[in-house]
């Protein structure tokens, strides 16, 4: 178990910097389709916040806010919206992944397509966060589970 | 039976270097991996998908079935890790 550093100056630094990689987490998760990017990147960014805080804070604190059970579900929740966001298109007779057909009312099919990368990304980026930070918790060793 | 394992890296080794001759030349447009389906992808990406990226495009929507496999491969290896590292037993200073 990973005891808090007790450092006012890596404390505050690191409780300045986090909202800001988690922002910047965001960015590069949703600007996956207008520049380099995506679900992949931005899902190891948001990790890297939760480990900078594990390291910090002491993992006794954050396993309270964050729990490493929280981390499985979140990525296998994550693969779960990509596989549904694959499957919805079945019921509406096209094939597997075809985002044209999501039921979405008043879409041309650009954007259910547009829609449909979108929502494949953010599960993407579920899927690498929750597993990068199992990963850590499993390497640091402790009462992770 | 060192000699052994040199002539048949020395033979593989020829094997490449022959085989290296017939590969299309660095960045030329008539290679059959340009010329197959990549110019439908950069001409019509934009109008099928609204997606100026025209990598995530391929990534997200063209290819989605590969995606979707390398994110289930690093699920699987995440969860993989955490069954087995519990069990290795190591002591903690």
């Amino acid at each position: 178990m990973r005891e808090r550093y007790e450092n006012p100056i890596v404390e505050g630094v690191a409780r300045l910097m986090v909202p800001l990689i988690q922002i910047f987490a965001l960015y590069v998760i949703t600007h996956g389709q207008y520049g380099p990017g995506g679900g992949f990147q931005g899902g190891v960014i948001l990790a890297a916040s939760l480990m900078l805080l594990r390291l910090t804070l002491g993992e006794e604190y954050e396993h309270r806010r964050f729990p490493p059970s929280l981390a499985v579900l979140l990525a296998t929740s994550g693969l779960l919206l990509f596989v549904l966001a694959g499957l919805l298109p079945l019921a509406w007779g096209a094939p597997y992944l075809n985002y044209a057909y999501l039921p979405m009312p008043g879409l041309l099919e650009p954007e259910a397509r547009y829609l449909g990368i979108l929502v494949v990304e953010i599960g993407i980026g579920m899927a690498v966060w929750g597993t990068l930070v199992t990963l850590f918790d499993h390497l640091m060793g402790g009462e992770a589970q | 039976m060192k000699w052994l394992e040199l002539v048949v890296l020395g033979l593989f080794l020829a094997l490449l270097i022959y085989a290296e001759g017939d590969l299309p030349e660095r960045g030329d447009p008539r290679a059959p991996a340009s010329i197959h389906v990549s110019p439908s992808y950069i001409e019509q990406s934009m109008r099928d998908t609204k997606t100026p990226n025209i990598v995530t495009a391929v990534l997200a929507d063209y290819r989605g079935y590969d995606t979707l496999g390398e994110t289930l491969v690093i699920l699987a290896a995440g969860l993989a890790v955490s069954l087995i590292l519990p069990r290795v037993k190591t002591p903690r200073s």
